[in-house]
């Protein structure tokens, strides 16, 4: 996906064949701050020309030795004749060593063996050579849904496989945005702000000591749902349907970094715990095993929604003193020959 | 009787000359898919084609031991385009469980949602990712003479569409430049949020629950749902046309395209957006209340319907090894001999499977693929259906058993009628979507029909959306605005979850022990579509299409771009990382001294 035939001066290479179900891929085309199209077609002032390749929606699908062939361009990177370029991994690392023969999981063939190239041989190969590597998606970034206890592959994230120090060549250290999936926006942010970097435009990103963009992930879940003023009302939903608030039904919102709720999901539309859907902590590298069972409330939260309960009880009562007067007009709009709004009249 | 061999025999040349090709990863599609094929350059045809998903995760493995309430959240994450399908499934499958009947607006709520994601991911997938097979670039570097020939071909349906010639159709699905692509990326973002309405979010729901959705029923949820959804009906009244004119030249450009992508009829489709009014969730109702979705169940074997009953569907799933990287679960235990009704079960069967990997070297003689071989078995044969990527399917088996009628959608017993209302700038429109047949009457499964089926099934999913909102508004107006029930986990269970995905039959089957997951083993359209050749030889519908794919493409070996086999592959909507590479020029040339492996089967 490029809009220009010269040399583009940035290659975003995108590889999804981690263990992951392409989620991340399918929610950045639903970004539209900026949308893909807006990134590639070079919509927004400063950025650098870019080349996406990209399998979800690549135009190019051809021969491995002929014309359009979509993955020489990681044969072109290995080979070192892609520069600058950033590598994009979607789903986690299996561990591939801890059996004799085959592969969790391949992209592309090895050209060497004919066998699949594994996804952490390209690791291994493209890392040393990559501008910057940006981990997408809780796989990706700490080994997600598909590193829960009982797994078979021994999966693991990015920087859990590159280690947790790495740095690229540039000095920039492992990028992660998790989400299952990313919000679409948190992403193509991301994306964005990577480039303006690597353009000489933007300082180092400001990451948390989970490799986070801070911008995204510094609040909590409940910090921005509109929920939280049940909570201080200790009013809490019994069941699932209702308006009130999740925490006993198995919301971890209080200790989950996430902007969700205050984002809304796409273009301010949906969320999680905002419309009713417990978040079950799906940005955190402790996700999903110390969240199950989801739907069972969080056992944090009993103690402070027993104080929350107390004091919200005499905190509703008092509001609902302001409340009645608040709910009524001041008594001097009404019919009638006389005029009761303190002005005195000059006619 | 249904007998398996395929239509069409196959050249057994001596001493032909093949040429190897894969294509790994493929892209524009969703998952982990190679197709490797050897083709006959002479003869211009695919002669043998494999199908591999080069992925493995093991959801059924690490499901084991877990709480069962969690299956729907876990589940989703199988796939990142349809996993709200999976989430539904297994609400569905869990309702069973715990013998819980959701209220009736909770239903619609589920319903309206999955009807969005139907819009949205045909949509996205047909205009974004297939449309690129069609548009005026790629057609311009395969076939430059019927680029030349849709230039000068006036669009029948001009007045509907807009775009006067095909080649204007064309050059509108150019990636990015295209105006109609883009503006079709921006139709999958609307109907994304009519999806996040109901549901949350995009594509793992966070309101969906056993018992019901967490979605706050308001008068102002369904006006933001419905007000979209009129924009999308208004955009299918021009899309529908444009996509027939599309879709007819090609036959008429290039006779004998018929034959691309073209297999036997053997569809399945385990029915879609359920009933509250009948669905009870009990296994031993479900044949009644699968015959009231308003996408009926049913297996199409040549043209005809086999069965409408979800009984009959469940009994016959068989999951078969032979080229798989598993071992076989034949010494393991049976953790259902019956179900609940008394009927025997398969050892075959997902309730009584055991999943067990064996990572090894990809051999093409032996074992080269994570799917396995999900195959319906009718009493005699083991078939290997597929779902043409869902559309077809669902279309076919609801034209034919004439149950479902809603106003607006209609089946008619030999068709589909979908009834559009008056949207901003038109008028009503009806559109009909009639089983293919080829020039001598036979029932026809191809690319080109998969894709068209994927167009009007784009306007049926949005024709019942109307209806699910009608039905929940009515709800809330009444003041029955409840969305959930709750319920308990009982120690013992056994129970499933049938749906339509997005891209075709999905079913999820479910043990309970001790208040666990002792066995879960969801089963998604695309391990039936890319399934691989089986303990019996027979091959998954990928590897069958492929075999029977003539090549139209105009470029030499080695400018050569397989684009008619993309087609076809793409045409089952692939819901697997995948690619295609292909060995060409310094690739390797095969002079075989006997006929390419078999397609006759053992039966």
């Amino acid at each position: 996906m490029t809009h220009a035939d010269e040399d583009p001066a940035v290659h975003i290479l995108w590889m999804n064949g981690g263990l992951g179900c392409d989620g991340d891929s399918v929610a950045l085309t639903a970004a539209t701050q900026p949308s893909i199209e807006e990134i590639v077609l070079g919509a927004l002032p400063g950025l650098p020309k870019v080349a996406v390749h990209w399998p979800l929606i690549d135009f190019e699908c051809g021969p491995e030795q002929g014309a359009d062939t979509f993955i020489e361009w990681w044969h072109k990177a290995d080979r070192g004749e892609l520069d600058p370029f950033v590598l994009v991994v979607e789903g986690s690392i299996p561990n591939e060593a801890i059996k004799s023969e085959g592969y969790w999981c391949g992209f592309g063939n090895n050209p060497a063996t004919g066998q699949p190239m594994t996804t952490s041989e390209w690791l291994d190969r493209l890392a040393p050579k990559a501008t910057a590597i940006l981990a997408v998606g809780t796989c990706a970034t700490y080994g997600g849904i598909h590193a829960m206890a009982g797994n078979p592959t021994g999966a693991m994230g990015v920087p859990d496989y590159l280690g947790w120090d790495w740095t690229s060549k540039a000095g920039l250290p492992i990028v992660c945005v998790p989400g299952c999936p990313i919000h679409p926006d948190n992403l193509s942010e991301t994306i964005l702000y990577l480039l303006y970097q690597v353009a000489g435009q933007a300082p180092m990103i400001p990451l948390d000591e989970a490799l986070r963009p801070r911008w995204l992930f510094e609040a909590t879940v409940h910090q921005g749902c509109d929920r939280a003023g049940y909570y201080e009302e200790g009013t809490f939903a019994s069941e699932y349907g209702t308006p009130e608030c999740l925490v006993k039904l198995g919301c971890w919102g209080p200790v989950v970094k996430c902007n969700v709720p205050k984002r809304g999901w796409i273009n301010g539309v949906g969320g999680c715990p905002n419309v009713g859907g417990i978040c079950i902590a799906c940005t955190m590298p402790g996700f999903p095993d110390k969240f199950m069972p989801f739907m069972d409330e969080p056992p944090g939260a009993r103690v402070s929604t027993s104080a929350s309960g107390a004091y919200g009880t005499v905190i509703r009562t008092l509001r609902g003193f302001t409340q009645r007067t608040a709910d009524k007009e001041p008594k001097w709009r009404v019919k009638g020959s006389q005029l009761r709004t303190g002005y005195q009249k000059t006619w | 009787m249904t007998a398996t061999d395929k239509g069409p025999a196959r050249a057994s040349a001596k001493d032909t000359e093949l040429t190897e090709m894969a294509w790994d990863p493929i892209t524009r599609i969703v998952g982990s898919l190679g197709i490797y094929t050897k083709i006959d350059f002479k003869a211009k045809r695919v002669a043998e084609c494999h199908s591999t998903s080069s992925i493995f995760r093991g959801y059924s493995i690490f499901m084991k031991g877990k709480d069962p309430r969690d299956a729907h959240f876990i589940t989703s994450r199988i796939c990142g385009i349809c996993g709200d399908n999976h989430a539904t499934c297994s609400v569905y499958n869990q309702n069973m469980a715990y013998g819980v009947r959701p209220p009736h607006l909770g239903e619609w709520i589920i319903n309206l949602g999955e009807a969005a994601e139907y819009m949205f991911d045909h949509n996205i997938f047909q205009e974004n990712l297939v449309g690129v097979d069609f548009c005026e670039k790629m057609v311009g570097e395969t076939n430059p003479g019927v680029l030349e020939r849709a230039n000068a071909t006036e669009a029948p349906h001009a007045a509907e569409h807009g775009y006067r010639t095909i080649g204007d159709i064309m050059r509108s699905l150019n990636p990015l430049e295209g105006e109609f692509y883009r503006e079709a990326l921006q139709v999958s973002r609307s109907t994304r949020e009519m999806f996040c309405l109901m549901e949350g979010r995009h594509v793992h729901p966070s309101t969906l629950y056993p018992g019901g959705v967490g979605t706050v029923a308001t008068v102002q949820l369904f006006t933001d749902y419905l007000t979209r959804l009129m924009r999308y009906v208004e955009f299918m009244k021009r899309v529908v046309p444009m996509h027939d004119d599309l879709f007819d030249f090609f036959y008429e450009a290039l006779p004998g395209y018929e034959e691309v992508g073209r297999r036997r009829v053997l569809l399945g489709c385990w029915g879609s957006l359920n009933n509250p009014e009948y669905c009870d969730f009990t296994y031993r109702n479900m044949a009644d209340w699968g015959r009231k979705m308003f996408v009926t169940p049913g297996v199409v074997v040549d043209g005809k319907l086999v069965t409408t009953s979800l009984l009959d569907i469940n009994l016959g799933i068989r999951i078969l090894l032979g080229h798989s990287f598993y071992e076989d679960w034949e010494d393991q235990e049976m953790f259902v001999t019956h179900d609940p009704l008394g009927n025997p079960v398969d050892r075959r069967h997902p309730w009584n499977q055991h999943t067990i990997p064996r990572p090894a070297k990809r051999d093409f003689d032996d074992k080269y693929s994570w799917t396995m071989s999900p195959r319906w078995f009718d009493g005699k044969d083991y078939l290997p259906l597929d779902t043409g990527g869902g559309p077809i399917a669902r279309l076919w088996a609801t034209a034919l058993a004439g149950l479902v009628d809603c106003g607006y959608v209609k089946s008619t017993g030999h068709s589909v009628q979908i009834n559009l209302p008056r949207t901003v700038s038109r008028p009503a429109v009806t559109f009909e979507w009639k089983p293919p047949a080829d020039k001598e009457g036979k029932p026809l499964s191809n690319a080109i029909e998969r894709d068209r089926a994927r167009t009007y099934f784009q306007a049926y999913a949005a024709a019942c959306a109307l209806y699910f909102t009608e039905q929940a508004l009515a709800e809330v107006r009444a003041g029955r605005t409840k969305t959930w029930e709750s319920f308990k986990v009982p120690d013992e269970s056994v129970s499933c979850g049938f749906t339509e995905a997005v891209r075709g039959v999905l079913s999820h089957h479910m043990v309970v022990r001790g208040g666990k997951i002792a066995n879960y083993h969801p089963y998604p359209p695309t391990p039936w579509n890319g399934s691989v050749r089986d303990v019996y030889g027979t091959p998954g519908p990928y590897e069958d299409a492929v075999q029977n794919t003539p090549i139209f493409e105009e470029n030499p070996p080695e400018r050569f771009k397989g684009i008619d086999i993309m087609r076809a592959v793409r045409s089952f909507d692939p819901c697997l990382p995948c690619g295609v590479h292909m060995y060409l020029g310094g690739g390797r040339v095969l002079n075989t001294a006997h006929s390419p492996t078999g397609v006759t089967l053992a039966i």
